[in-house]
C-alpha cells in the first residue's frame, strides 16, 4: 500500500474530502469493514450435504477452510427445504466442530472406576475377540427338533436410524452372516 | 422532506451517510403473524457471526429461555401467552373444563428471572406488572383473582388462548442515535442503509447503549465491546441473505429491499384483516415515526409493549444539533481524537 | 409439526397462504397449535375414538367420494358370514383366543376363498413383529373376490365398516377424548368438504401415533378415512408419516431390524421357513395379486448379493445360512435378557437408550450387567457412563465396583465426514458428500463394520466349522481409501442397487432382476438408485430448473416415484378426477400411462384391462386396480388379514388410563405385546382397583430446540442454551389441585421410578371433561438425562414396557402417575418412594393388567352402550 492510498485510506481524510462530513458512514468504514467478506466466499471448498437431525432431508452445503468446517447452510436449490434450516439444523457446525466431541477411543475395564486411553487398533482386536467368543459360547445350531436356528443370542445392537443406507446394509449383512439375530433400530422405537 | 440537520424525518440513509451510487436500502420484514417460534434465527445468527453462549437458564417466560437482545444474542424470539383469541383460529379451549387463565401471573414470575449473558447491562429482571399486564392482553384488568384457579369449571374458565411468537433484532433505525454517539466511529452506516459496529474500532465506550431507544445494544464483560446485529454485513457485501432469513422456515423473516418490503407488508396486513385477524399493524415501517422509520420492522398482532418494544421510539439525538451548536468545537476535539486513535493502531 | 419439523411446516404455511384450513389435535397447545385455524385438545391414547367419529360421520352422511370407494377400495368385497364384530363381542373380534391372548383370524376373511389358510399364526406374527413387513406391500389375500357394487350386501365390507363404528358419535368423541362436539364437527366438516374431485386433504402424524399399544390401528383409521375421501394416491393428499431421524425410514427399508432383511424381506423363521421354497411361498403367496409375486426373484437377489458366488441355485442361494427367528428378539426382549444375564455383548451406534428407550431404569441395569458393550457415538452420552453417572449409582443399585461391564467407546465420524445416502421421511434418498477428514480415531459405521468383518473373517480364515461358512463365504470385498482405509460408501450403494452378475453392468430397475443368480442386488426397492452406474441420490438439479414435482432431485424409491399409488390420481378410465388435483392419466394417444410423476402402474396397461381367469402376480391386476402391491390390487378400509389386532380398529384404552374404557368391556387393546418380567412392573387401570393412586396422566414428546434423547443437542452449545432445563408443563388447575408454582419443582412419580423437573404453569395445558370427570394432563419433554452441558431427569424414565403387537413398538406416549410438589428424594429414599407407591397400588410383586377384560373384573357394572 503506497502512502498516498494509505493516506486516502485515513477515516478523517476521507471525512473531509469526501461525501460524508458528519462521518457516519463510507468515512468510517475501518479496515475490517473494508476488507470484510463472507468466509463461504472464501472457502477451499463445499460439501453438498444433507441435515442429520430429523428426516425432512433438508439439503445442506457445508464449507471448509483449511480442513476445518467453517461454515453450514442451506442449500437454496433444495425442492424440500429450499434452503431453509431449523434451529438444530442451523446449528450443525457447533454440532460437528464442539469441544465435547469425543476423538480418542476410551476404555473402561470391568470393575473400573475411570476411562482409560486405548488404541484404536487394540480395540479392533478386542472387539473381534469379544464377539466371536461370545457367538461360540451362546450358538445355537439347531432347535429342539433338529430344525436349522444358525444363530446367536449372545450379541445385540441398537443403532442405525441416523446412519446411511450403505452402512446399515454392511451391519445388517455381517451380523446376519455371523448368526446375529438381534439387531434393532430406532425404528423400532 | 428529510429534516435540514440529517438526525430527524424521512431520509435515504445512505445517501446522507456520504455513499454515492449507494445499493438500494436493504432491510427486514418480521411477520410475526407466521413465526412458529423455533428460533432457527436465533442459532443461525449465533453461527455465522460466531456470538457466544448467553446463558444457560430457564427464564419461565414461556418458551423464551434468551430473555432480550444482548450482546451475545442478536436475534431473540418473545413468545408470549395470552388468554385472548388470534383472529384466524376457533377459540383454543372452547367448551374445555378451565378455570381463569394463569398467564399473566407466569409471565410476572418470569420477569423476576434472568440470566447471567455474559453481557452488560445483559438481562436485567422486568417488571412482573407489566410483564402480566402484556400476557394479558389490553383487556386485562389487573392481577387474577383469589379464587385458586380449577375450582369453577364452565363459564368463568378460559376459553380463549394465543402463543405469540416475535423474532425481534436490531432495528436499523434511519436516524440510529447509536451512531450518532458514537465518539469513535465504530457504528457506522453501512451503503446498505444499515448500521453496523465495527469490531476493530469499538473502544467499549458504551454511549451507544444508553442512546438506543430499543435497548437493543449491549456489550461484553470480557472485551466491553459493543456488538449487535450487523444484517450480516459480509453477507450483504457478496450478495447473500442475512444468516437469520436465509435459515427461517416459515419465511417469518424476510430480507430484501426496504421498499419493496414496505410493500408486501402493507399487503399482508390487508390480507390478515380480509382473514379477520383486525388486529394486524405494522410496526417501525413508517418514515414519519420517531427514528424516520426502521430497516428492521414488524408486522405484530397486539401492541407493541406486549412484545416489549417501545410503542413510540423517538431517536435519542434528536435534539442533537442544537446542543451541538453549543459543543461544535468539542465534537472537532472528538473526531481529531478518533483519528489519533487510529493512527496510534497502526503497526 | 412446526414443533419437530420445522422445515416441512413451511408448506403447511404455504398451504395456509393458499386457503388450506389447518387443525392440529394434541394433548397440549404447541407452537403448531399456535399457528393453527383449529386446535383440539385430546386425551392422551383417545385418537382412534376421535378419527373413528369422522369414520362414522363420513358413513352416516354419505359423504365419501362414491366413484373412488367403489373402484379403488375393497368396499364392495363381500366378508364372510363367520366374521363377528367387537359389536357383537365387547369390544373383541371373532377368533380370539384366550390361550395365547391373539386371533385366528380365519373369520375375517373374504368371502369365498381359503386365503388365510397359509397363513403363518397369530402369534408368531406378533412375536415377529410381521406388521412392519407390510411397509412395502399388503397382507396376503387371494386377487378373486365377491364383490357387490351397490355397497349394499349386509356383509359387504362398507357395510361392515358402518356398523362397526355406529357408536363412534359426536357425544362419544366428546365422552372419550374429551373433544366437545362443536369442535369434532368443525374437524369432520373440513376434512369432508375439502376431499373429493376437485380437493384434496392431507393427514399428517408423527410418534405421537405410532408409540401406542395401539399405534398400528391409529394409522389405520387415518388411512381408512383418507379412503373414504378419495385422498389416497393423489397430490395434496394421503397419510404422511413425519419421521424423526435422518435416515430412519432407510433403517428400515435396509433395516437394522431383527425380523426383516432388505427390502422388507421377512427374516426365516425357523419353524414356518424352514426351506428357501417356503420362506419364498410365504412372501409371494401364490395366487395373490401384485408384484410380490415376484418374491422369489428378490430374495434370491438378496442371497447372491450376500454370499455372492457361493450362493448358487444347487444349494438355494445359500438360504441355509440365514439366521433363524424363534419368536421375539426385539429390543426390549433383549434388554429384559441382559437383565437376566443371557446377552454377553451389546452394540450401539448412535443411539442413547438410557434416555430414549422405555423404562430407562431397566435399560441401564441391563447394561450394566454384560460382558461388554461398545458405544460408537459423538459424545461421551449417558448410554456410556451408565457405570459413572446413572442415577443407580445414587440408590447404590449400580457399583461401579461391581459392575463388570467392559465399555469401549469409539468416536464417530459425523455427517460431514463421511459419504453416504439417507433416506428421508417421504422415501427419498439423498447422497452426502464428505466435507472433511473425521478427527483423531473417529471413523464411519462403514469403516468399523467393514474392518470388523475384516477382522473376523481373518481369525476364522482356516476354521472348517459349518457355522463359520456364512462368514467365509460372505461377499465381502468393497475398495478402501485414504490414510484410514475408509470402504468406498459408492460401491456399497452399487451392491444394494443390483447388478448383472456376468458383465457388472447396474440394473436400472427391479424388473431387471432375474431368479436364476445371473442378477444380484442388495435391496429389491432401491434398485434404479445407481441406475446407468450414475449415483441418482446425488442428484441436485435445482428446484428453480425443474418442475415442481421436482424428479431430478435425489432419487425415490420405488423407480424414482414420489407418490405411491398415484394411479389413484386418475379415475377409473384412466382421466384426471378434476383438472386442478391432474397427476397421473392414461394417454388413449400414445397407449400408455403419463403425467408429471412415474406412473405408479405397468406403463402400457390400459385402465380397460382385466385379468384372465386364474392369472396371479402383476398380470392378475386390473387396469382399475391401482393399489399394486395388495394381494387384491385395492385400498383396504377392512384388513382380512395381516392387521393382528383386528380388520378394523377400536378404540381401546392405553395399557394405562385413568380412565374405564367407555366404548367397550374390553379395556386395553387385548393383543398387546406383555412382558411378565419382575422389572416391567405397571400401573393399574380400571376396572381394576387402586387406579386412583396415579391419578394423572403424562405425555412426553420434542421441543424444537432438541433432538431425541439429546445426544446431538444437549452438547450443541447454541441449542442447550435455548431449552436449559427438565421441565413439566401442567395447567393452572393442576397446579392448583396439586400445589405446584411456577418454576417451583414437582417430581412425577410411576411404578418404575420418580423424576423431578421444574414446573412451568401454563394456559397451553388443559383439564378435560372425559365421561363425566375431569382428567388432568401434564407434559413433559423426554431429552434431558445426564450428560451433556444441560442435565435433567429423563422422561423416559417413568415409562413401563407394553408394545404394539403388529410392531413391538412400545406405548411411550400416553402412562399415568402422581404429580407432587418439590424435589424428589435422593438414594435408598427414592426406592422407597417408589415401593410406597407400588405398595398403596395393589402389592409389592410385580404387576400386569388382565390381558382381557371381564365382566367379573368390572365390578358389575354394564359397558354396553
Amino acid at each position: 500500500m503506497g502512502v498516498r492510498s494509505w493516506f486516502e485510506g485515513w477515516p478523517v481524510y476521507r471525512q473531509l474530502t469526501g461525501t460524508d462530513p458528519l462521518g457516519r458512514g463510507a468515512a468510517s468504514k475501518s479496515a475490517g469493514s473494508l476488507s470484510l467478506t463472507a468466509r463461504t466466499d472464501t472457502a477451499d471448498s463445499m460439501a453438498k450435504s444433507v441435515c442429520p437431525y430429523c428426516a425432512v432431508g433438508c439439503a445442506q452445503r457445508v464449507y471448509v477452510k483449511d480442513g476445518q468446517v467453517s461454515q453450514i447452510e442451506g442449500d437454496p436449490d433444495s425442492p424440500i427445504s429450499q434452503g431453509r434450516l431449523c434451529p438444530k439444523g442451523a446449528a450443525s457446525k457447533s454440532l460437528v466442530t464442539s469441544p465435547l466431541r469425543e476423538t480418542k477411543v476410551r476404555y473402561r475395564r470391568p470393575y473400573g472406576t475411570e476411562w482409560e486411553d486405548l488404541d484404536l487398533d487394540t480395540a479392533m482386536n478386542m472387539i473381534a475377540d469379544r464377539v466371536l467368543a461370545a457367538r461360540d459360547e451362546t450358538w445355537e445350531d439347531v432347535d429342539a427338533e433338529g430344525r436349522p436356528l444358525n444363530r446367536t443370542l449372545g450379541i445385540s445392537s441398537l443403532g442405525g436410524a441416523t446412519l446411511d443406507n450403505e452402512e446399515n446394509y454392511l451391519i445388517k449383512k455381517l451380523f446376519t452372516a455371523m448368526g446375529a439375530l438381534q439387531i434393532e433400530n430406532q425404528a423400532r422405537i | 422532506m428529510p429534516h435540514v440537520n440529517s438526525l430527524y424525518g424521512p431520509l435515504d440513509p445512505a445517501l446522507d451517510a456520504g455513499y454515492v451510487d449507494a445499493p438500494p436500502r436493504m432491510g427486514f420484514f418480521t411477520d410475526t403473524s407466521v413465526c412458529i417460534g423455533c428460533k432457527a434465527c436465533e442459532v443461525a445468527c449465533k453461527e455465522w457471526n460466531l456470538v457466544p453462549e448467553s446463558g444457560l437458564d430457564l427464564l419461565g417466560m414461556s418458551y423464551d429461555n434468551t430473555g432480550a437482545l444482548t450482546a451475545n444474542s442478536w436475534r431473540h424470539v418473545a413468545f408470549v401467552e395470552q388468554p385472548r383469541s388470534v383472529g384466524w383460529a376457533t377459540p383454543a379451549f372452547r367448551d374445555t373444563p378451565d378455570g381463569p387463565p394463569v398467564s399473566p401471573e407466569t409471565a410476572a414470575v418470569g420477569a423476576h428471572t434472568s440470566t447471567d449473558t455474559g453481557t452488560y447491562p445483559g438481562l436485567p429482571p422486568g417488571s412482573p406488572a407489566a410483564a402480566a399486564r402484556m400476557s394479558g392482553g389490553p383487556e386485562f384488568l389487573g392481577m387474577p383473582g383469589a379464587q385458586p384457579p380449577g375450582r369453577g369449571a364452565g363459564a368463568e374458565g378460559r376459553t380463549d388462548f394465543r402463543w405469540l411468537m416475535m423474532s425481534d433484532v436490531c432495528k436499523h433505525c434511519t436516524h440510529a442515535a447509536c451512531l450518532d454517539v458514537c465518539p469513535t466511529g465504530s457504528l457506522f452506516r453501512t451503503e446498505f442503509g444499515t448500521v453496523v459496529v465495527q469490531e476493530d474500532i469499538c473502544n467499549g465506550c458504551g454511549y451507544c447503549i444508553s442512546a438506543c431507544p430499543y435497548g437493543v445494544i449491549d456489550q461484553r464483560k470480557d472485551d466491553g465491546r459493543a456488538w449487535k446485529c450487523t444484517l450480516c454485513y459480509d453477507r450483504l457485501g457478496v450478495g447473500m441473505t442475512p444468516a437469520c432469513a436465509q435459515a427461517c422456515p416459515t419465511e417469518s423473516i424476510q430480507y430484501g429491499e426496504l421498499d419493496e418490503l414496505r410493500e408486501r407488508a402493507a399487503a399482508r396486513v390487508a390480507t390478515l384483516h380480509e382473514r379477520g385477524v383486525p388486529e394486524a399493524r405494522l410496526y417501525g415501517h413508517d418514515p414519519n415515526d420517531g427514528v424516520g422509520g426502521d430497516g428492521a420492522f414488524f408486522l405484530l398482532l397486539d401492541e407493541p409493549e406486549v412484545y416489549g418494544l417501545p410503542p413510540d421510539p423517538i431517536v435519542t439525538t434528536r435534539d442533537l444539533p442544537a446542543m451541538w451548536k453549543r459543543a461544535g468545537l468539542a465534537a472537532m476535539t472528538m473526531a481529531a481524537a478518533t483519528a489519533v486513535a487510529f493512527l496510534g493502531r497502526r503497526p | 409439526m412446526a414443533e419437530a419439523h420445522p422445515v416441512g411446516f413451511q408448506w403447511v404455511m404455504a398451504a395456509k397462504r393458499r386457503g388450506a384450513k389447518v387443525f392440529h389435535v394434541d394433548p397440549r397447545f404447541t407452537r403448531t397449535s399456535a399457528l393453527a385455524d383449529s386446535y383440539l385438545p385430546i386425551r392422551a391414547g383417545t385418537d382412534i375414538a376421535l378419527l373413528g367419529g369422522v369414520v362414522r360421520y363420513i358413513l352416516e352422511n354419505e359423504l365419501d367420494f362414491r366413484e373412488y370407494v367403489v373402484s379403488y377400495t375393497n368396499a364392495a368385497t363381500i366378508v364372510t358370514e363367520e366374521y363377528l364384530d367387537t359389536e357383537d363381542m365387547h369390544g373383541l373380534f371373532s377368533g380370539f383366543k384366550e390361550e395365547n391372548a391373539s386371533y385366528d383370524q380365519k373369520s375375517w376373511r373374504y368371502e369365498g376363498i381359503g386365503q388365510n389358510a397359509a397363513t403363518r399364526d397369530t402369534e408368531t406374527q406378533r412375536e415377529t413383529a410381521a406388521g412392519l413387513e407390510h411397509e412395502s406391500h399388503g397382507a396376503p389375500v387371494n386377487g378373486q373376490t365377491e364383490r357387490d357394487e351397490t355397497l349394499q350386501h349386509p356383509r359387504c365390507v362398507y357395510q361392515i365398516l358402518k356398523r362397526h363404528f355406529a357408536r363412534y358419535t359426536p357425544e362419544m368423541v366428546e365422552r372419550v377424548c374429551g373433544i366437545s362436539q362443536e369442535k369434532f364437527l368443525e374437524l369432520a366438516q373440513a376434512w369432508t368438504q375439502n376431499s373429493g374431485r376437485e380437493r384434496t386433504g392431507m393427514l399428517v402424524y408423527s410418534v405421537g401415533w405410532t408409540q401406542h399399544s395401539v399405534g398400528v390401528q391409529y394409522i389405520r383409521t387415518g388411512a381408512i378415512i383418507q379412503l373414504l375421501l378419495g385422498n389416497m394416491g393423489r397430490p395434496g393428499g394421503g397419510v404422511m408419516a413425519l419421521r424423526g431421524h435422518a435416515s430412519i425410514q432407510g433403517s428400515t427399508d435396509i433395516p437394522t431390524l431383527f425380523n426383516l432383511l432388505p427390502g422388507y424381506l421377512p427374516m426365516p423363521h425357523h419353524a414356518d421357513h424352514p426351506t428357501f421354497d417356503e420362506w419364498v411361498d410365504s412372501i409371494r403367496h401364490p395366487g395373490q395379486k401384485g408384484f410380490w409375486g415376484d418374491a422369489r426373484t428378490y430374495g434370491v437377489n438378496l442371497l447372491k448379493a450376500y454370499w455372492g458366488d457361493a450362493a448358487t441355485a444347487e444349494n438355494d442361494y445359500c438360504y441355509g445360512y440365514l439366521p433363524r427367528m424363534t419368536g421375539d428378539h426385539g429390543t426390549y426382549q433383549q434388554v429384559l435378557n441382559m437383565i437376566d444375564g443371557k446377552v454377553k455383548g451389546y452394540f450401539l451406534l448412535g443411539q442413547n437408550p438410557a434416555v430414549g428407550s422405555a423404562h430407562g431404569r431397566a435399560q441401564r441395569l441391563g447394561m450394566a450387567n454384560l460382558d461388554w458393550l461398545v458405544v460408537r457415538d459423538l459424545f461421551m452420552i449417558e448410554s456410556a457412563t451408565f457405570w459413572q453417572h446413572a442415577p443407580e449409582i445414587e440408590t447404590g443399585e449400580i457399583v461401579p465396583e461391581e459392575c463388570r461391564t467392559e465399555v469401549f467407546f469409539l468416536p464417530a465420524a459425523s455427517h460431514v465426514e463421511k459419504e453416504g445416502s439417507f433416506t428421508q421421511t417421504q422415501r427419498l434418498l439423498q447422497w452426502r458428500e464428505k466435507a472433511v477428514e473425521p478427527p483423531g480415531d473417529a471413523r464411519s459405521e462403514l469403516w468399523f463394520f467393514y474392518h470388523l468383518g475384516r477382522i473376523i473373517r481373518e481369525r476364522l480364515a482356516r476354521s472348517t466349522r459349518p457355522r463359520d461358512r456364512a462368514l467365509l463365504d460372505l461377499s465381502w470385498h468393497y475398495p478402501t481409501h485414504g490414510p484410514s482405509a475408509e470402504p468406498s460408501a459408492e460401491s456399497v450403494l452399487y451392491e444394494i442397487n443390483g447388478y448383472e452378475v456376468a458383465s457388472g453392468r447396474p440394473l436400472s430397475t427391479f424388473t431387471e432382476m432375474k431368479d436364476d443368480g445371473s442378477t444380484a442386488g442388495g435391496c429389491w426397492i432401491y434398485t434404479g438408485v445407481y441406475a446407468d452406474g450414475v449415483n441418482q441420490a446425488a442428484r441436485r438439479k435445482s428446484r428453480h430448473e425443474q418442475d415442481w414435482v421436482a424428479a431430478e432431485w435425489g432419487w425415490a424409491w420405488p423407480a424414482n416415484r414420489r407418490i405411491l399409488y398415484n394411479r389413484a390420481s386418475a379415475d377409473p378410465d384412466g382421466n384426471p378426477w378434476s383438472e386442478r388435483k391432474k397427476y397421473v392419466w392414461w394417454d388413449p394417444d400414445k397407449a400408455e400411462w403419463t403425467g408429471y410423476d412415474v406412473p405408479d402402474f405397468e406403463k402400457k396397461k390400459p385402465p380397460s384391462y382385466r385379468p384372465p381367469a386364474g392369472s396371479s402376480g402383476v398380470a392378475a391386476l386390473a387396469g382399475d386396480d391401482p393399489f399394486v402391491l395388495q394381494g387384491d390390487g385395492k385400498g383396504w378400509l377392512y384388513a382380512p388379514t395381516g392387521v393382528l389386532d383386528g380388520p378394523m380398529p377400536t378404540h381401546y384404552e392405553p395399557v394405562e388410563s385413568p380412565v374405564r374404557n367407555p366404548l367397550y368391556r374390553q379395556q386395553a387393546n387385548p393383543t398387546r405385546k406383555v412382558y411378565t418380567h419382575p422389572i416391567n412392573t405397571l400401573n393399574p387401570s380400571p376396572p381394576e382397583e387402586h387406579s386412583q393412586v396415579f391419578p394423572y396422566v403424562f405425555t412426553v414428546s420434542r421441543l424444537t430446540e432438541h433432538h431425541t434423547a439429546g445426544g446431538m443437542s444437549r452438547t450443541v452449545r447454541p441449542l442447550a442454551e435455548l431449552q436449559p432445563e427438565m421441565f413439566v408443563e401442567v395447567s393452572p388447575e393442576l397446579a392448583a389441585e396439586v400445589g405446584l408454582a411456577h418454576l417451583g419443582w414437582a417430581h412425577l412419580v410411576t411404578t418404575r421410578a420418580a423424576i423431578e423437573a421444574k414446573v412451568l404453569v401454563t394456559d397451553r395445558l388443559t383439564p378435560l371433561r372425559v365421561d363425566g370427570r375431569i382428567i388432568h394432563q401434564v407434559w413433559l419433554p423426554y431429552h434431558f438425562g445426564f450428560e451433556g452441558l444441560v442435565t435433567g431427569d429423563s422422561a423416559n424414565d417413568l415409562f413401563g414396557i407394553s408394545l404394539d403387537p403388529n410392531v413391538l413398538i412400545q406405548e411411550s406416549k400416553v402412562g399415568t402417575c402422581d404429580v407432587r410438589p418439590g424435589r424428589r428424594p435422593r438414594g435408598q429414599d427414592l426406592l422407597d418412594l417408589v415401593v410406597d407407591y407400588r405398595r398403596r397400588s395393589g402389592d409389592l410383586g410385580p404387576h400386569y393388567p388382565p390381558q382381557v377384560t371381564t365382566d367379573a373384573a368390572d365390578s358389575g357394572r354394564d359397558r354396553e352402550v
